[in-house]
């Protein structure tokens, strides 16, 4: 036993026997990594710690008596939060609720697409590519202009408006544009590529054996889902579903451009307009952080419920 | 073995599972134009240890996915115990396999993997029985952990855990220990078979080693480019290889191409290169005409011309060109005239050993010799051999 276990304990060097050198090597090597990090830190403070902090002291300004618009000065009134809350609540749950529905649809439909392309088509390496640019493709024309072309789409004079009509689906005079349902749509279209690639990424490492032994153990292909596909890929759903539920519920072009005044308003519509047209800076601020907080809050909640090691 | 004595639900209820014999009728495998498995015909009996030999590439794990439902044949047919399997897919088949590289689920703990496959049948006790099945291969304190946290031969354990449990009418095994190191795998030969005595399960263990396929199985199929060469017993195989690639491919052999020039009624003689070489009809394919003679190189008796008898048949006269003493025993090499250099295993009994450039007598029974058809490469399966060794 000593005769195989000596080598090896020379191999793995204690701490005291360790030279000078070496132990300055290694602090050389850890600068360097701080060094490195360096460029990285400053961007965040920059332009993500400082802008929060000033965020958060503009949620609580006040307006003086009798200044112009636009005119507040420091103060800590807490009353904001509730003044912006009381107001603009049903936008807040209507975000979560719409980008909820638009996270759900976009995984339903991401989904497929990328197992299609990462696990059917292995080994079929230029029909992947071109489905992979194909998934790519939307983000080589602008956001706004993607968004306005859904609007023409589903315009009431368009073509999916008339087929549905035709099919008696939509009532003689029911539409398209200016409903929850055209948001709601706008949105899964535009975040679609968030959820199907980092699921594309994810299956495109999945070992294709361990489907094999699947049914090798009397899973059919619904349970060899269920029971390996889906867990092994849930670092990529919860990716992908972050990735959408996020810019998702903070969104407000699409809501601008596909929804009505009344019942699709979302809260980036508010913040918007609370900044640049009743330029109420410190109401604004206070519903950005509310949102930023409440994000937080599910993300946690979320990773939590189903989220794996990697990402907490 | 508790595990397979309680067998209340048993997972293949139709299928008497411990009686049900495999049978691959014709079976067919194109990938493209590629022919990888050629109109195959096997019959592996129940409860037996079958070996499936063969170098790289020749079709055996082809040949295992077909049987396990993972690939389905371009043509030809196969039952289990009597019922026709063909067409139907992996889940409905009663069959299961210990994958090349394990394919453990590296999500779930040992112990539900092997559970996986009782909970996919609802079996009771699933808990209980992959309890059972992990102790049998001695990994029972190990069955909260991840695969991941296993060594290779753990992990190789856990996957014959996995499948054993399932009590399948058939175990097939894709070379299951080309992973381990050498002294790892021959322990696992020995567990392996124990286990497959233990339990009575008709296990097919796929492997490119003719000492494990030897070792391990009742009877070894050897396999060549999609077809079975011969197939038999160990010790049938070993003696009397009936094509020239199960002579080199299964041991090494001495084959040295003729013509047969008498019959003598049990035997014929064969002339090569000026020498007299006699095989049994009954250990010979072929009777007339250009044939091939072999003796394995153990057989061959060494000699001073001295000691040797005068004339008549199996005599070779040569001289040596190499030997390498290996302790138990010297393997020459020696040339012989109009023949070529001849292999020789001898025996250490102390005796003197002879050096390169001495002058030898080679000499042999006569039940010991084979003769194959004369059309056949003396080398087929020589390459194949020496890459599978490696
Ligand atoms: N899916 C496949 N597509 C194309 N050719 C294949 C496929 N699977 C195996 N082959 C070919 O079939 C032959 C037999 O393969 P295989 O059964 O894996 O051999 P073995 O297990 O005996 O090494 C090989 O030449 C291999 O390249
Ligand atoms: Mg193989």
């Amino acid at each position: 036993m000593s005769l195989l276990t000596a080598p090896r304990s020379a191999k793995a060097k204690p701490e005291e026997t360790r030279s000078a050198s070496e132990i300055r090597a290694d602090k050389r090597r850890g600068r360097v990594g701080y060094l490195l990090i360096l460029p990285g830190f400053i961007f965040m403070l920059l332009f993500f710690v400082l802008p929060v902090f000033s965020l958060l002291a503009t949620s609580l300004y006040t307006k003086p008596p009798g200044a112009d618009i636009g005119q507040f000065v420091p103060a800590l009134q807490f009353s904001n939060y509730a003044a912006v809350l009381g107001s603009y609540w049903p936008e807040l749950v209507r975000s979560f609720a719409f980008a909820l529905i638009a996270t759900v649809a976009a995984l339903a439909i991401g989904y497929p697409m990328a197992y299609l392309v990462a696990v059917r088509l292995r080994g079929r390496k230029l029909l992947q590519g071109i489905l992979l640019v194909l998934i790519i493709a939307p983000f080589f024309t602008s956001f706004i202009l993607r968004t306005q072309a859904w609007k023409q789409i589903l315009a009431d004079e368009g073509p999916v408006v008339a087929v549905l009509r035709a099919m008696a689906l939509l009532p003689e005079d029911g539409r398209l544009t200016a409903t929850a349902f055209a948001v709601v749509c706008g949105l899964t279209y535009n975040f679609l590529p968030f959820m199907t690639l980092p699921i594309y990424a994810n299956l495109e490492r999945l070992d294709t054996r361990l489907i094999e032994a699947g049914g090798d153990l009397y899973a059919n292909s619904f349970t060899t889902f269920r029971t390996v596909t889906l867990p092994l890929s849930m670092p990529g759903v919860i990716a992908g579903t972050l990735l959408t539920f996020i810019p998702a519920s903070g969104d407000y072009i699409n809501a601008a451009l596909l929804g009505n005044n009344q019942n699709t308003t979302m809260i980036g519509q508010v913040i918007d307009s609370r900044f640049f047209r009743v330029v109420d800076y410190p109401g604004a601020s206070a519903l950005s952080f509310v949102l930023m907080l409440a994000i937080l809050f599910l993300v946690i909640l979320y990773v939590r419920r189903f989220g794996t090691k990697e990402l907490l | 073995m508790t595990m397979v004595q309680t067998k209340p639900e048993s997972p293949n209820t139709d299928a008497d599972d411990q009686g049900a014999d495999l049978r691959l009728a014709a079976i067919t495998k194109r990938f493209g134009g590629f022919l990888a498995v050629d109109n195959l015909d096997l019959e592996i009996p129940a409860a037996s240890f079958f070996a499936l030999l063969g170098p790289s590439g020749c079709g055996k794990t082809t040949t295992l996915r077909m049987i396990a439902g993972l690939e389905q044949p371009t043509s030809g047919s196969m039952s289990i115990g009597g019922k026709d399997i063909t067409g139907t897919s992996a889940h409905e088949r009663p069959v299961n396999t210990v994958f090349q590289n394990y394919a453990l689920f590296p999500h779930m703990s040992v112990l539900d993997n092997v559970a996986f496959g009782l909970k996919r049948r609802k079996i009771r006790d699933h808990q209980a029985k992959a309890k059972q099945a992990l102790e049998l291969v001695e990994l029972g304190h190990l069955s909260a952990r991840r695969p991941a946290q296993l060594s290779g031969g753990q992990q190789q354990r856990v996957a014959l855990a996995r499948a054993i449990v399932n009590e399948p009418a058939l175990l097939l095994l894709d070379e299951p220990l080309g992973a381990l190191d050498m002294k790892l795998r021959r322990q696992m030969q020995g567990e392996l078979k124990r286990i497959q005595t233990d339990i009575g399960l008709t296990f097919v263990h796929v492997t490119h080693d003719q000492e494990e396929a030897m070792t391990m199985a009742d009877t070894v199929a050897v396999m060549n480019q999609g077809q079975v060469e011969q197939l038999g017993a160990p010790r049938e195989l070993y003696e009397l290889p009936r094509t020239a690639f199960v002579a080199n491919f299964l041991g090494k052999s001495n084959l040295v191409a003729g013509e047969i020039i008498e019959d003598r009624g049990d035997a014929v003689v064969i002339s090569a290169g000026g020498n007299r070489l006699a095989v049994r009809k009954d250990r010979s394919t072929t009777h007339q005409g250009k044939a091939l003679i072999g003796i394995r190189p153990e057989k061959l008796r060494m000699m001073w011309p001295a000691d040797a008898p005068a004339d008549g048949s199996n005599i070779l006269r040569g001289r040596v060109l190499d030997s390498s003493f290996t302790g138990v025993s010297t393997e020459y090499l020696v040339e012989v005239a109009g023949i070529g250099p001849v292999g020789v295993f001898s025996q250490n009994h102390g005796q003197q050993l002879a050096a390169p450039g001495d002058d030898v007598v080679l000499t042999w029974d006569t039940a010991h010799a084979f003769g194959l058809d004369g059309d056949e490469d003396t080398q087929a399966g020589a390459r194949e051999a020496e890459a599978a060794a490696t």
